[in-house]
């Protein structure tokens, strides 16, 4: 009963504190350029104007076009909810382990791409086909990051390898510096942020996610705004389950939950802004150095699982 | 407190290793020599710690060695030479960045099951780090052909020492300091020799590429 109440919990706060992630992480990027800025809170004032909105379809859009939004902004709030966020005493986490839950962001990446493709207009399936261009490529490099995890703690499970890694003896894993590398390059690509893509970006011919959601407006865009704020929290929190893990409470330990709130909390300022400090720093690749940078993540990753095996614990 | 100080030896030597592969896929010679500096900062650190937990104190002059050497004097020297000789800005053209690292991969797959054995025979508290030392030589071989122009394969080579040194404090917690200091020096006027090479080849061919010198005859 706990258990589900904590899930319930904590996938209430996921929902709510995506786009605060997301602004944020714009408000640091801002700062840094000496600009003032649009505010934290701009990503919600964004939603609730979109939702207000009527939507407008092209007249050949077929209903998969029209389904895609719901369908990518459950695939992102079912992955948010499945990492342990500030507790690993989830009901619904032992249902998906790792390599399922690179199944589930697949699955959303399909139907990005092909609603993309539906409506037919050139810029959605140029975008479709280089998201897949960066989807095939990160891929391997993010199951080779939970490998490395997963052969550490030898489960696949996240729950286990943060009850591993956080609450056993401390042992400092010199295979999880390489991962860490490798998975900071996968969450730059995957959720278009700079070197990869440009996420302020419109109609550019260098654009990625923004060319695939040019045809959608009102509630369905809000959806799908809503839905990349929750694929980069689900992002940054995995981050902080294999490779800073301290702080998530135990289970059954309730009085470690206030606690794991407040760390949460701090990770997320530190990282959303070493996010926008790394976006700053680095200039947009070109679109075909793009495979060289995700081989690049990929083999770090290959590397970590090697230097695991060298040290042999 | 044993167990805890090989766990950050072993963290170092992978930093190092992540290193050199930083230096295999850099394209900047800039970035390059501040890399060199870093891994060179990887190798001091990492040789106290190997002194402090193995009580063996020459070691710490050693690092004392590298510090002053490798992270202060050689990397300062490459900046004069780099603002000298007006290649500041050089980019390499590097072909094909995955092969290389493939490469890279496959010669630290080879380099890891060369060590196993050695390793398992010796008792010191740095054994598992000789695949990576000997992980980081192989790199810095491998960055030394692939590279064209002057002054990364001099990193190169200088990567390579970093490799050796390391090797020798994790098989054998240090050489002599005889040979250590020899070996500073060797690598000292070694640099010099190559940074007054540098000018006479640039003086000859107009570029710091060797290619050119590929070429036996006038044509």
């Amino acid at each position: 009963m706990n258990g589900i109440l904590l899930q319930l919990f904590q996938d209430t706060l996921v929902v709510l504190i995506a786009p605060l992630l997301l602004g944020w992480v714009n408000q640091c990027r801002a700062w840094l350029q000496n600009r003032s800025g649009p505010g934290v809170l701009r990503p919600y004032l964004n939603m609730v104007k979109l939702f207000h909105k009527d939507a407008v379809l092209a007249h050949n859009a077929s209903p998969m076009f029209r389904f895609h939004p719901y369908i990518l902004f459950a695939c992102m709030w079912l992955a948010a909810s499945l990492v342990p966020v500030i507790a690993t005493d989830l009901p619904l986490s032992p249902a998906v382990d790792v390599i399922a839950l690179v199944g589930i962001f697949a699955l959303a990446r399909v139907f990005v791409s092909l609603a993309a493709m539906d409506i037919g207009t050139s810029f959605g399936t140029l975008g479709a086909r280089r998201e897949m261009l960066v989807g095939f490529l990160a891929e391997p490099a993010l199951l080779m990051v939970f490998f490395t995890a997963a052969a550490i703690s030898h489960s696949t499970s996240l729950t286990t390898i943060v009850e591993t890694l956080a609450h056993k003896q401390f042992i400092i894993h010199p295979s999880l510096a390489f991962a860490a590398v490798a998975f900071i390059m996968v969450l730059l690509a995957e959720n278009a942020r700079i070197p990869v893509d440009n996420p302020s970006t419109h109609l550019e011919l260098t654009m990625i996610h923004e060319a695939m959601i040019l045809e959608y407006s009102a509630r369905h865009l809000a959806l799908i705004e809503w839905a990349s704020a929750l694929k980069l929290l689900a992002f940054t929190t995995i981050g902080f389950a294999l490779f800073m893990p301290w702080g998530i409470a135990e289970a059954g330990n309730w009085g470690a939950l206030p606690l794991a709130l407040a760390a949460l909390f701090i990770k997320l300022t530190v990282a959303g802004a070493g996010l926008a400090l790394l976006e700053t720093i680095s200039a947009k690749m070109r679109i075909f150095r793009v495979p060289e940078f995700m081989g690049t993540a990929f083999l770090l990753a290959v590397l970590g699982l090697l230097v695991h095996f060298l040290h042999g614990n | 407190m044993e167990n805890f100080s090989g766990q950050l030896i072993n963290l170092f030597a992978a930093l190092l290793l992540l290193i050199s592969f930083g230096m295999l896929s850099q394209r900047r010679v800039l970035s390059l020599i501040n890399l060199f500096a870093l891994q060179g900062l990887m190798l001091t650190i990492s040789t106290v710690i190997v002194a402090y937990s193995s009580h063996q104190h020459h070691l710490y002059y050693s690092a004392a060695l590298t510090l002053v050497l490798k992270v202060i004097i050689l990397p300062w020297i490459l900046h004069r030479l780099m603002r000298k000789l007006n290649v500041k800005w050089d980019i390499e053209t590097l072909f094909n960045i995955p092969t290389t690292m493939l490469v890279g991969i496959a010669l630290v797959v080879f380099a890891f099951n060369l060590a196993a054995p050695i390793s398992m025979m010796g008792g010191a508290i740095t054994k598992s780090t000789l695949g990576i030392a000997m992980a980081s030589v192989l790199l810095s071989f491998l960055m030394m052909i692939t590279r064209s122009k002057a002054v990364p394969q001099v990193i190169g080579f200088l990567a390579m020492e970093n490799g050796l040194f390391f090797a020798a404090t994790s098989a054998t917690y240090g050489m002599p300091m005889v040979v250590e200091l020899g070996i500073a020096l060797d690598v000292l006027v070694g640099m010099f020799i190559l940074g007054i090479f540098f000018f006479q080849i640039r003086e000859t061919f107009d570029s710091l590429d060797l290619k050119h010198m590929e070429k036996l005859k006038e044509d």
